[in-house]
């Protein structure tokens, strides 16, 4: 318990539970969405694209967050609609260009000076890596989020469930796919620096995955996963913090611990059930 | 009172036409059956009746109050719904949202709808249900009753009891009738099935790229399109 205390008392640690709790928050109520409609690799082309953008700024100096946020929002833009296109079939594109972006991050680290650790803290993630102006945005995005997301959520839940339906009875379905990847895109680009961009994908897909073996309404997974999420984030940093294991990776293995157990207790229900 | 009316309209994707020639009209409380191979242009009709796509020429005239959007749509299931963990009351509510205009929340008197619509297809008792624990016509059911939230004078079904077995497709097909017959709902029908379907529709559209026949359902059973393409099961048994 006192070291669970002490980690509050450096700041790093405070502003990497913050915004991680907050982007946690964020991508787990994204994720529910993206994974019912099958967009999960979407999330792990993004943070790929994401990687490439960070290189670039660090190699040209410039601000992290002001070349990725735009770049990874005018991917998204065009991952969807490749997704909708048929020339290309979804998967092999976001393939495509998500190993393209990594191998042009890569590239471009090397160039600049082969520093390592970058490549490593930018794959892996760093919970050092977080400053006081990206808490502040995490803040703004997660509220932007939050609001947005109980705003829409009845529109979110028809364009989910069934999208010619809803495209039948007048709503803009492609503003909400849009809106739904602008997002993804931006909690992406906040999260991935101290995830990692190998790992980050996973705060979308778990949480929901394991909240859809567990609950039987839209309401109840969408709920859980949002506790799940923030839960499975303080336990993997707590981990991590005392270990001393890497971060962005003990909050995944916390999340897949937490998926087997759910896929458990689902079979152990449905036996029951008989 | 003529509810739709299609007028020498053509329909294309990305300039290339895929069915033309189309001229119908259906009165409110008719019943019309369309019928085709596949391939044959029923899916790109259904797109553009639903205003989805823009006929490439010719127009589509609503009447009687009607608009494309206030045609309520039961679509084929798709993979994603298979195994969606959502409610039958939240699926039910979801068919209000278009009626709710700007509004983001569900009113009272859509609450009241959906309840309505659930009741009148008996799944009020299942209305906590888990949709992907349902049977397939349950299942159907449920998306039928979306369907009476989002438009009460007009049902456009594709191919509805894809999947379905046939006493369950039986029992779904009486249901369509009853609410043909006793609510007055104009219903368009897209069917492989040409049985039971057949049966219950007062018009058919056959279509293979353009209309092969449009008329009234006897008229249907002795014309050669009709003969052709039912085959034996034309002596009787849809008549």
């Amino acid at each position: 318990m006192a070291m669970f205390l002490e980690m509050f008392r450096y700041p790093f640690m405070v502003r990497a539970l913050i915004v991680g709790s907050l982007v946690s928050l964020c991508a787990a109520l994204l994720g529910v969405s993206l994974v019912l409609k099958r967009y999960s690799m979407i999330g792990d082309g993004l943070s790929h694209v994401g990687f490439g953008a960070l290189a670039v700024a660090a190699v040209l100096n410039l601000a992290p967050l002001k070349v990725a946020i735009p770049v990874v929002v005018i991917s998204a833009f065009f991952l969807l609609r490749l997704r909708e296109s048929s020339k290309l079939k979804g998967d092999s594109a976001i393939a495509v260009i998500s190993t393209s972006a990594l191998a042009f991050g890569v590239l471009v680290l090397s160039l600049g000076g082969g520093v390592n650790t970058d490549v490593y803290n930018y794959m892996f993630g760093s919970i050092y890596a977080m400053s006081g102006d990206d808490v502040i945005l995490s803040v703004i995005l997660s509220a932007v989020v939050l609001v947005l997301f109980v705003l829409f959520y009845n529109r979110i839940f028809a364009v989910t469930f069934d999208e010619n339906f809803a495209r039948a009875g007048g709503l803009h379905t492609d503003a909400y796919n849009l809106l739904i990847s602008a997002l993804t895109a931006v909690t992406i680009v906040l999260g991935m620096r101290m995830m990692g961009a190998m790992l980050i994908s996973a705060l979308i897909i778990f949480p929901a995955l394991s909240s859809m073996r567990l609950f039987k309404t839209f309401r109840s997974v969408v709920l859980s996963s949002a506790v799940i999420a923030v839960l499975c984030f303080w336990c993997g940093i707590t981990a991590s913090y005392m270990l001393d294991t890497p971060g962005g990776a003990s909050v995944v293995l916390v999340n897949l611990a937490v998926l087997l157990i759910s896929g458990g207790l689902a079979v152990i229900r449905a036996h029951r059930r008989g | 009172m003529t509810q739709i009316q299609c007028e020498n309209i053509s329909l294309a994707y990305d300039g290339i036409v895929v069915a033309r020639e189309i001229n119908f009209s259906l009165h409110a409380g008719e019943y019309l059956c369309i019928v085709g191979e596949n391939g044959s242009g029923k899916s790109t009709l259904i797109k553009g009746l639903l205003g989805l796509m823009p006929p490439h020429s010719g127009r589509i005239v609503f009447g009687d109050g009607l608009t494309h959007r206030e045609i309520g749509y039961l679509p084929q299931q798709s993979d994603v719904q298979k195994d969606f963990p959502a409610s039958v009351r939240e699926i039910v509510l979801s068919g209000c949202i278009e009626r709710g205009g700007r509004s983001l929340f569900y009113s009272r008197a859509q609450r009241q709808n959906a309840a309505a619509a659930m009741e009148k297809l008996g799944i009020t008792d299942i209305a906590s249900a888990c949709y992907r624990e349902l049977s397939g016509g349950q299942q159907q059911r449920v998306r039928l009753a979306r369907a009476l939230c989002a438009a009460n004078r007009m049902l456009l079904l594709d191919e509805p009891t894809t999947g379905l077995d046939p006493v369950v497709s039986a029992e779904f097909y009486a249901i369509i009738e009853r609410l043909n017959r006793e609510d007055g709902i104009t219903v368009i029908m897209v069917s492989h099935d040409t049985g039971v379907p057949l049966r219950h529709a007062t018009h058919v559209l056959h279509l293979k790229q353009k209309p092969l026949f449009f008329g009234t359902k006897d008229a249907y059973l002795q014309s050669d399109a009709g003969k052709n393409f039912l085959g034996g099961c034309a002596d009787g048994d849809v008549s």
